[in-house]
């Protein structure tokens, strides 16, 4: 099949940017849709023109490096698939696709269909692990962990931090990857020590970031090529009533924005 | 010291593993008394480089930053949660014993060896399967989500070659999860600030002052700028090079740059044509094919491997009675069936192939049929078993497998090669230590199942963040910073490199030369080598190379972020290694694990070794780009462990 594409090139970050349209052809339906920016790429090499820039790694739907808008959808058309594992199979002849980077003040794109994602890295830093040094750990079995709750959080830690869920938000905001990690933590015994630390502090960190709020839209459950549910904001919202109205000996309130709930003293 | 065993006048050497004396079950105990200390005052004067950060490496900066050195990570992706290791899928070895079944450390070791086809070495097997049962305790620990029975205990199940259920699992994406426990402890070191870490950083070569490693060179994918850094030691957990087949289930930027370049500045390599080819992988589907997808060879377990017993049978699977199937692992193999090791059930596969009896497009494919799991356990239990395998598998081949069988083919997997390391984990270049996949591992000529997440993190939770402050504590280090000469001097050749790949503006595509190395590398010292095969490539691979460097076409300049420029640079590499490969394969005329000579084979087609003359680690030296390599020896004892023809008859 035959394929129009409008790609958004950008040559850097602080060089604006344009859609250069380019014909694809002869597209087998077996390719993946990098193979095909692949064979693109190569005749873009040889006509002495730049390829276009695309992260991309394991091509297996698990590194989190990929990952566009096709025609305004998260990694295009298909639910709970990255771009590295969406094929050509599911577009048709003579398709007209628009491509272009996540689009989100906390990812600055860095060239063509790059975005720089280490604000998620950040959030991490903030809060998400449990404190286990080398060495340290009780006996595996000794920690009982209920299958319920092991599923849970192997739900919510499935997550790829691709930044799907921040493209599709109009409101950019990061609380399904932030969520995800929360539950998977917060839900098991090993996390309950620093489960209220944790808690406020990655989401002082996304806040500080500049992703924005929830309001319930859903895009991003929608867009998440590992099917996180929604759910797991509402039990943030949940970890988070919960940290700022528990007593602690420090008031971990001050480190959220203004006007949350804090418990009288 | 192996600086003053290893001749620069390139005259063979028999090289020292520095193995402790004793009983083997006491040499890691033996070994770490006898290490030297650092106190923890003293340790933040001391920084380390850890070049790769994915299972070993971002478990040995994690641990190196607890400790309170001062770590310096590396990794060229833009966060250490990407690196490889996030990719693997079926499990995790330990000898836990919880299901009673007959498991124990020495039957972990026993495995290791027996499935490594005695090339291996014992002691570094032996602590290889002691800290298995650490390892699991970590992971835990940082919160891992490993599968869990409905009392709350954690569940296992076997895994390819081998009868106990010892391999521990998170779903189908072990991997993952072990990668975000120690990329999570990384991230908190980094907040702590023991470690700073360099993303979307490429380590491009190493620098030796004095016969010590002191440093590395390092562009910025982002900027371009190249940069020195320098350290008392360097760590180099850079992955495998499976990549030099261009086809590989490898993800797409794992490359042989960092240990290569090593490997020139004196580093032995040890064991480069051990490469291990997976059984269960999807088929090819045409020229556009980047990379290959691993099924995880869990899926042997309860799936059934078969072609039709008549050739060129083009019926589809349902029409093919049972009568009319050929489980040929079963028939050949009956005490192991489907769950022989990765090499015997890829070989398997490819004579049935080459006579004629394989299936799907091309004819390079042979069945995984799960019919008779889904009538016995129902397709809800299946489900919850493999669920996501099948997901993958119908997203890249618009097929569902609970309705036709799966097809599969072997595809390059892992690479047991790597730089040599002594028990310290060191290479033959003092201050250099080697962990993960990077190194000539633990794995002899065949890696077991299940082993390659527990050596990752052996190599970097446990052992180097004991044996690389043994060497601060035990080495002078005169002060060093990136003013000294050779930093520049390593600088400027790194920078010559990239402007030379630049200015060659031929005809050919980087891809383009890769696609063709893989083919011969494929064709030629992939799952069957014979001499005149062998030959055959290495009469061609230096006329690639040379085309490679007359007529490659890198577009863009080195001012900024340029993907075309860092894969030239990686097959560059690869053009080198490759001759390495066909040259070790070639001298090792027996079979051995994944390594298969057709002239060494048993009267029924089995590889045969050669324990005589081949019962060695072979440790390479690079003399020069138009020198032959010249070939050190390790010898190998089996104390334990004593060498038989495997049989998994």
């Amino acid at each position: 099949m035959n394929l129009t594409l409008r790609i958004w090139r950008q040559k850097g970050a602080n060089t604006p940017g344009e859609f250069v349209t380019y014909p694809v052809h002869n597209v087998s339906p077996d390719m993946s849709f990098l193979e095909m920016l692949d064979v693109l790429n190569e005749e873009l090499i040889v006509r002495g023109e730049e390829p276009v820039s695309f992260e991309h790694d394991c091509r297996e739907g698990i590194c989190g490096s990929c990952g566009f808008l096709i025609d305004g959808m998260t990694h295009g058309p298909r639910r709970g698939t990255t771009v590295c594992q969406l094929h050509m199979r599911s577009f048709q002849d003579g398709d007209e696709l628009t491509l272009e980077p996540w689009r989100a003040s906390a990812f600055p794109v860095l060239k063509d269909l790059i975005v720089d994602r280490s604000a998620f890295d950040r959030i991490i830093q903030s809060g998400g692990f449990i404190s286990a040094p080398t060495g340290s750990a009780p006996e595996a079995n000794a920690i009982l962990v209920p299958k319920e709750s092991s599923d849970t959080a192997f739900d919510a830690a499935a997550c790829i931090a691709c930044g799907a869920c921040v493209a599709a938000c109009p409101n950019a905001s990061a609380m399904l990857f932030t969520s995800a990690k929360l539950t998977h933590l917060n839900v098991l015994p090993q996390g309950q020590p620093e489960r209220d630390e944790r808690t406020v502090n990655m989401v002082a960190a996304m806040d500080r970031e500049g992703f924005g709020s929830c309001t319930n839209h859903a895009e991003c459950e929608a867009a998440c090529p590992k099917l996180i549910p929604l759910e797991f904001i509402a039990r943030m919202n949940r970890y988070v009533y919960r940290a700022l109205l528990r007593p602690h000996r420090h008031p971990l309130a001050e480190r959220i924005a203004p006007g949350a709930p804090s418990r009288a003293r | 010291m192996l600086d003053t065993m290893i001749s620069t006048q390139a005259s063979p050497q028999t090289l020292d593993a520095r193995i402790p004396p004793g009983p083997i079950e006491q040499k890691w105990d033996r070994a770490r008394f006898d290490m030297k200390l650092v106190s923890r005052a003293n340790r933040r004067k001391y920084r380390v480089i850890v070049v790769g950060t994915g299972l070993a490496g971002a478990a040995a900066a994690a641990t190196l930053g607890e400790q309170g050195y001062q770590v310096d990570g590396f990794s060229f992706h833009d966060s250490p949660r990407r690196a490889h290791s996030i990719a693997a899928q079926g499990g995790i070895n330990a000898a836990k014993n919880y299901r009673n079944d007959g498991d124990s450390i020495y039957r972990l070791f026993y495995d290791t060896i027996k499935g490594g086809d005695f090339r291996a070495r014992e002691a570094n097997a032996y602590r290889l399967a002691q800290l298995s049962v650490e390892i699991i305790d970590q992971c835990v620990a940082q919160g891992v989500p490993f599968a869990r029975e409905y009392g709350g205990l954690l569940d296992t199940r076997s895994f390819g070659g081998v009868q106990v259920e010892r391999t521990f699992y998170a779903r189908g994406q072990t991997g993952q999860q072990l990668l975000l426990g120690a990329y999570q402890a990384l991230e908190r070191q980094i907040s702590a600030g023991s470690v700073k870490m360099h993303t979307r950083s490429e380590m491009l070569d190493l620098v030796v002052i004095d016969g010590k490693a002191r440093g590395i060179i390092v562009r910025n994918l982002v900027t371009g700028a190249i940069t020195p850094h320098a350290a008392d030691v360097v760590v180099l957990a850079t992955g495998g090079y499976a990549n030099v087949y261009y086809l590989s289930t490898n993800a797409k930027a794992s490359n042989v740059t960092a240990i290569w370049r090593a490997h020139r500045r004196g580093a032995l390599f040890g064991n480069p044509c051990f490469t291990q080819i997976h059984p269960t992988c999807i088929p090819v589907t045409g020229e556009h094919q980047s990379k290959l997808t691993l099924m995880s060879e869990s899926l042997r377990n309860d799936g059934r491997v078969w072609v039709p017993v008549k050739k060129g049978d083009t019926r589809p699977p349902g029409a093919i009675s049972d009568a009319e199937r050929d489980y040929y692992l079963e028939r050949r193999y009956p005490s192991f069936g489907n769950l022989v090791p990765r090499d015997v059930a890829s070989r398997a596969a490819k004579e049935v192939c080459d006579a004629g009896r394989g299936v799907g497009p091309g004819g390079y494919g042979v069945y995984l049929d799960f019919r008779d799991a889904i009538n016995r356990m129902g397709r809800d239990a299946v489900q919850e078993k493999y669920g996501n395998l099948f997901e993958i598998y119908e997203r890249i081949t618009g097929e569902n497998a609970y309705d036709v069988p799966m097809r599969i083919y072997p595809a390059v997997h892992y690479t047991m090669g790597g730089l040599w390391v002594d028990y310290q984990l060191m290479s033959t270049i003092p201050g250099l230590f080697v962990g993960g996949e990077a190194n000539f591992s633990d794995q002899g000529a065949n890696r077991l199942g299940a082993s390659a997440l527990m050596q990752g993190l052996a190599d970097g939770y446990f052992i180097l963040p004991a044996t690389v402050p043994n060497y601060l504590a035990s080495s002078r280090f005169d002060p060093v910073n990136t003013a000294h000469p050779a930093f520049r001097e390593v600088e400027d050749e790194v920078r010559r490199r990239t402007e030379a790949l630049l200015a060659t503006k031929g005809k050919r595509t980087v891809d383009s030369f890769h696609r063709e190395l893989g083919r011969l590398m494929w064709d030629e010292c992939g799952m069957a080598r014979s001499e005149s095969g062998l030959r055959k490539a290495l009469a061609r691979i230096p006329e690639l190379r040379e085309e490679f460097r007359t007529d490659v076409r890198v577009p863009g300049d080195d001012g900024g972020l340029n993907q075309s420029l860092e894969k030239a640079g990686r097959v560059a590499d690869f053009l080198e290694l490759a001759e390495l490969m066909c040259t070790d394969a070639l001298h090792r005329s027996e079979s051995c694990g994944g390594h298969f000579r057709v002239e060494s084979q048993t009267p029924d087609g089995e590889a045969m070794r050669n324990d005589e003359e081949f019962s060695y680690a072979a440790a390479w030296e690079w003399t020069g780009p138009d020198n032959a390599p010249v070939l050190h020896k390790e010898p190998l004892t089996f104390d334990y462990v004593h060498p038989t023809q495997r049989s998994y008859k």
